[in-house]
């Protein structure tokens, strides 16, 4: 691993943020002419929840997928836990957003979660049952094990989240990167997920997720980053998660609904 | 004939190409599984169109140096050539600029067939080119197919599914899911690109057997059809390899036992009746099954609607519910229920009573996604499950499971 690390030929990562999962500097990325996200910093602390909130069409995906490098960036820097994207991709799972796959595809509960191990697996390498077991007790920890021989299109929106965060925890990651998990999902879904998250925080892992409920921001979440294609804040929620910041980040965009809920926060 | 035919006893050339269907078909159904898992079927279509220019220029440019421009090796390197040059072009128009993939596709299908179509005419103003037959390869001829034919279709193959082998995990990744794939860090473009290179090389190999028109039907059709069978990525490819196999050796076999009859055509046939026999009768994904799981479902809804309205002392109207409540004993003629059939009904009750708790208890979430509104209770709980919940409903216990 040394070896990769010098190989990859990244400079050596500035003071401050080598203990960062992950560190993004001067993050531009454009679809056409117009950014999607201009010259984002975004310093994730570990061992902790971070939310990434803001309007629709922010960013927020974006953020989260050019730091994976799914998107080509125009500009800017990433690196995960001191060191290059590539030297790290072992140490990421990424949870993406259900209805980016068509779940008609001939698959299983259990081979989606399957996949997770596809790095274990290697190319020729057969399923064993010491792999399944693994699968079997990821799926266990998000409510799904009896849902293992279904076909992944017989699940519920909330079911199908389960299985990529089932998949996501086979991968035995530091950094999970999540996109919008709690989109269109039940209430015991979500339950169930935040749960699973916080476990893997008291595990000392490190969960990022774009998040789009500001009512339970504060209780699911320790920092924020706020963003509208600019980053407009960054930090722990009791100081970040605050009126003035929303209002900037979302300008006339918040609904009363949400003003209402949000009244209750410092100015 | 026929039967002689089926078993390879019509000669050393219908054998040939007998078994040289047989192995393209699988080929091309392994293959043909990851481009229909992707999306990308027609891609298939606009690449084997593409062969043309390159079968024509690489004949001249034979002749030219004084070889024989029939020579089939040097006729499947240029083909791949500019297939590859029309699969780059497309992946150039579809990531580059705003052209949707269907239209690279169609600009570059046309384009490339109709240039290839072009040198194919001037081709024949040539002294050398007369007697060339390359109009052959548009739909296939096995007529004098050589045993070097048929082993160069067989390491083509071979190959292919070599690689399929190899490379199933990160192919049918990509094709699931190319963000999660693109996020563990595998090369999704050249995971793509890889797939496309695998069909480039069936339609390569195709072209003396089916030719370059209708190879892309047994790139496609053996997929759709074992797709009908089974629900795992894997089987598909298996069953599709099976299929398309199949339908090469019936094909070629029925394509010999008669005269005149050509082989390209009658394989993609004898492939589509696989698929309409599949769309037919397969269980699960067929029409029938469809038809039938309908009409069972509905006479399931009819049946308990009546006892539940039996149950309810509610008058019962329609025909076909009578007519099912009558035919299981549960009403009798002047439509007054039956002791079973009151039995049955204060069960049916009972279970909507039971599932209501069901579906309200997290703890019992799979079986929650079963409910139906029809299921007997019974049926995916265990009895000392049921005794728990009819303790937290309460009241009568005497009723009957």
């Amino acid at each position: 691993m040394l070896q990769l690390a010098t190989r990859d030929g990244s400079p050596a990562p500035a003071a401050g943020l080598d203990h960062s999962p992950l560190a993004i500097r001067g993050l531009t990325v454009s679809y056409g002419e117009k950014p999607a996200v201009f010259s984002v910093d975004m310093t994730v602390q570990p061992g902790a929840m971070t939310a990434i909130i803001g309007p629709n069409g922010a960013g927020k995906s974006t953020l989260l997928k050019a730091a994976l490098g799914i998107i080509r960036p125009l500009s800017g820097q990433v690196t995960v836990l001191g060191r290059s994207l590539d030297a790290q991709r072992a140490r990421i799972a990424y949870v993406p957003q259900r209805a980016s796959v068509d779940w008609d595809f001939p698959t299983h509960v259990m081979d989606v979660v399957l996949m997770g191990l596809n790095r274990e697996l290697g190319l020729l390498g057969r399923v064993r049952a010491w792999h399944k077991a693994r699968a079997m007790d990821c799926l266990r920890r998000v409510g799904m094990q009896d849902f293992a021989d279904r076909q992944i299109g017989q699940l519920s929106g909330g079911q199908q989240q389960r299985v990529f965060l089932a998949r996501a925890l086979a991968q035995d990651a530091e950094l999970y990167l999540l996109d919008e998990p709690f989109a269109g999902v039940d209430a015991a879904t979500e339950k169930a997920i935040i749960s699973v998250l916080k476990a893997l925080k008291d595990a000392g892992k490190t969960v990022v997720a774009v998040h789009h409920d500001l009512s339970t921001v504060a209780d699911y979440f320790d920092n924020v980053f706020l963003i509208n294609t600019r980053k407009v804040a960054e930090g722990p929620v009791s100081e970040v998660f605050t009126a003035g910041n929303l209002q900037a980040a979302y300008g006339g965009r918040l609904a009363t609904a949400q003003v209402d809920q949000l009244s209750a926060l410092p100015a | 004939m026929l039967r002689d035919a089926l078993l390879l006893q019509l000669g050393y050339n219908a054998t040939l190409v007998a078994i040289g269907a047989t192995l393209l078909g699988v080929a091309a159904g392994c293959t043909g599984t990851f481009l229909f898992l992707r999306k990308r079927a027609l891609v298939s279509d606009a690449v084997s169109h593409a062969t043309l220019p390159g079968i024509c220029l690489a004949f001249m440019a034979m002749v030219v140096l004084g070889g024989d421009g029939r020579n089939l090796p040097g006729l499947l390197a240029g083909s791949a050539l500019s297939a590859w040059i029309g699969l780059l072009c497309m992946t150039w128009l579809t990531r580059r600029t705003r052209l949707a993939e269907d239209a690279a596709i169609g600009a570059v299908l046309s384009v490339f067939f109709g240039f290839g179509v072009v040198l194919l005419t001037v081709i024949q103003t040539m002294s050398a080119g007369r007697q060339a037959g390359l109009e052959s390869f548009l739909l296939g001829s096995t007529a004098g197919m050589l045993r070097s034919d048929a082993v160069i279709i067989a390491l083509g193959g071979a190959l292919s599914l070599a690689l399929i082998l190899m490379l199933r995990r990160p192919m049918t990744l990509v094709a699931f899911d190319p963000e999660y794939a693109a996020a563990r860090g595998l090369p999704v473009t050249r995971i793509d690109l890889t797939i496309m290179g695998l069909v480039m090389a069936v339609t390569v190999v195709g072209l003396k057997i089916v030719g370059l028109i209708l190879i892309v039907a047994l790139l496609i059709i053996p997929p759709v059809t074992a797709r009908f069978w089974t629900d795992r990525s894997d089987r598909v490819v298996l069953l599709s390899g099976l299929a398309g196999g199949l339908a090469g050796y019936v094909g070629a076999a029925l394509s010999a036992s008669a005269p005149n009859l050509p082989t390209g055509p009658i394989i993609v046939l004898v492939s589509f009746a696989l698929f309409a026999l599949s769309l037919l009768l397969a269980p699960g994904r067929g029409v029938l099954a469809a038809v039938l799981r309908h009409l069972r479902f509905q006479r399931r809804v009819h049946l308990r609607q009546g006892l539940l309205a039996l149950a309810q002392g509610q008058p019962i109207y329609e025909p076909l519910t009578l007519r099912l409540l009558r035919r299981n004993g549960l009403v009798r003629a002047d439509g007054v229920a039956t002791e079973t059939g009151r039995a049955r009904a204060a069960k049916a009750l009972r279970d909507e009573k039971r599932w209501e708790i069901v579906r309200s208890d997290l703890a019992h979430e799979a079986v929650a996604a079963l409910y139906d509104g029809l299921r007997d209770i019974e049926t995916v709980l265990t009895r000392d499950q049921i005794v728990e919940i009819d303790r937290r409903i309460g009241g009568p216990q005497g009723v009957a499971t």
